[in-house]
């Protein structure tokens, strides 16, 4: 059930809030020691907020579409009372004295929490395969990696665990794991969702946002997040496609591609353009230099904060995550400086590619979910390492800041899922979503 | 300082702290770091000399 098929009928008292939260519980009881998607599940507080909700629903004191909806929230966020873990052994004695401003946020909005999902260790990584508490599983085969870092997250909207939840997104880590997993991911233009009470990768390229069941679902989500007056019940309309102006990107973004990645995002934009979307080709030229600018962004960043631990209790962090953080301790001040100068370039590369279209489409992952420990995966042009895959696609939208949602578009033969993925204009978000709503019906037609 | 001066020092430093599993990892930031600054957006403070 998506958050937009429960809420009229929670607003009726056609659906108990209790009901909806108990049956998250029993998914949760029955999937997670096989997915490791959840790290804390409040079972107790979850029951108890839900029959309050359905007492002030019943009393005349309806919130809105979130009111009495189970969601969850990646163990980066903090929820008062509750540790914020990061899935990290370094933080196992941390207990939230308040609410993150997206946590308080959806609290007023009537959400019920019903736990702290799992992902890769302070979201430095693309797998949710490096946890404290263990990695998190691909829903679809468990083998596989749901994705990352908010792997928990998606694996609870996949599987009906949480019809909401809160994610991360530092160079992927919404829209990977959604695509991995065949939910929406949205990313929102960075800044427009406050980041206070939530552990941070790289403050300048981390943005808060939902993964969910449906694009409307996460539009519900995204809009309590914002600041200033409660906009909840905001509804949009798809834009007709019928004149939908797309730039479908080239080059880098679709050179190194699985083959049924390929295929099927080919084939999504085709449905498009035979349904009346203008597509053209855009490329941006610096496309190349944006793993190196990302990664020592990243890693300037992240060596800052984890400075003072790495070296009080190296031993707490998990090899890997460990590993590439004692890296990135390497980075010098002149080629961070270098990187801001190349993020600057991209951004202004990515307005002109925006200019004269709606929104620019491409893959969300080059790649299907991996198999978990993978190091790297056959592409066309010989195999790549597996992180460099995962974030091809998704984090020149974290350098430049515009927002970005990837929805389902497909499954490989091996019914693993594929997501395709819409960029926008900053400041233009509701047509973005507007978008992303109209392509999202177009594939459901088509499926 | 060069690339191949950082990475030498780099990897001594990881040498002496008792890390030596960094060492192929640095040389992969190494490769990053010539990537980033060989791009062609890079100012040099010649780059407006007269040409002579």
């Amino acid at each position: 059930m998506t958050i937009a098929e429960a809420a009229p009928r929670l607003a009726k008292g056609e659906l108990k809030s209790e009901k909806l939260t108990e049956d998250c519980l029993s998914k949760i009881e029955e999937l997670n020691a096989k997915l490791n998607a959840f790290i804390t599940v409040t079972a107790e507080d979850a029951l108890a907020s839900a029959r309050k909700a359905d007492k002030e629903i019943a009393a005349g004191r309806y919130l809105g579409p979130l009111h009495g909806i189970p969601v969850s929230l990646k163990d980066l966020l903090d929820q008062k009372g509750l540790p914020t873990t990061a899935a990290s052994s370094v933080r196992r004695d941390h207990v939230a004295d308040a609410d993150a401003v997206v946590t308080a946020r959806l609290r007023k909005a009537g959400a019920v929490f019903v736990g702290k999902t799992n992902l890769h260790e302070f979201a430095f990584g693309t797998t949710s395969e490096d946890s404290a508490f263990g990695p998190a599983r691909n829903p679809k085969d468990p083998t596989r990696s749901p994705g990352g870092s908010s792997g928990g997250s998606a694996i609870a909207i996949a599987t009906g665990m949480s019809l909401g939840t809160v994610g991360t997104d530092t160079g992927g880590s919404i829209r990977i794991p959604a695509a991995a997993c065949g939910v929406v991911g949205f990313k929102p233009e960075w800044g427009q969702v406050s980041a206070a009470g939530v552990v941070p990768l790289s403050r300048q390229l981390d943005h808060v946002g939902p993964l969910a069941a449906s694009v409307t679902d996460a539009w519900i989500q995204y809009n309590a997040m914002l600041p200033g007056e409660l906009r909840v019940g905001a509804q949009l309309e798809p834009t007709p496609v019928k004149g939908l102006r797309l730039g479908m990107m080239s080059g880098y973004l679709f050179d190194r591609i699985d083959a049924d990645v390929e295929r099927v995002t080919l084939a999504a934009i085709e449905s498009l353009r035979k349904a009346g979307a203008t597509i053209t080709e855009v490329a941006l030229p610096h496309a190349t230099d944006m793993p190196a600018i990302y990664l020592h962004l990243v890693f300037g960043d992240a060596a800052e904060y984890h400075a003072r631990t790495l070296v009080s209790r190296p031993q707490d962090y998990t090899p890997n995550v460990r590993l590439r953080l004692e890296m990135a301790r390497y980075v010098l001040a002149e080629d961070y400086i270098r990187a801001l100068r190349g993020k600057a370039i991209i951004t202004s590369e990515i307005d002109r590619a925006l200019d004269g279209v709606d929104a620019l489409v491409l893959p969300t992952l080059s790649i299907p979910a991996p198999p978990i420990g993978a190091a790297t995966m056959p592409v066309k042009g010989g195999p790549d390492a597996v992180r460099t895959l995962m974030l091809r696609c998704t984090q020149p939208f974290n350098l430049s800041g515009h927002p970005a949602i990837s929805l389902p578009s497909g499954t490989t033969p091996a019914g693993l899922p594929i997501g395709l993925q819409l960029a926008g204009h900053k400041g233009k978000t509701p047509a973005l979503v507007q978008a992303a709503l109209a392509v999202e019906r177009l594939i459901a037609n088509a499926g | 300082m060069t690339i191949a001066d950082w990475l030498a020092m780099a990897k001594a430093d990881a040498e002496k702290r008792g890390l030596p599993e960094l060492i192929p990892a640095l040389e992969g930031l190494a490769q990053a770091t010539e990537r980033l600054r060989a791009a062609d957006w890079n100012d040099d403070a010649d780059k407006d000399k007269p040409k002579q």
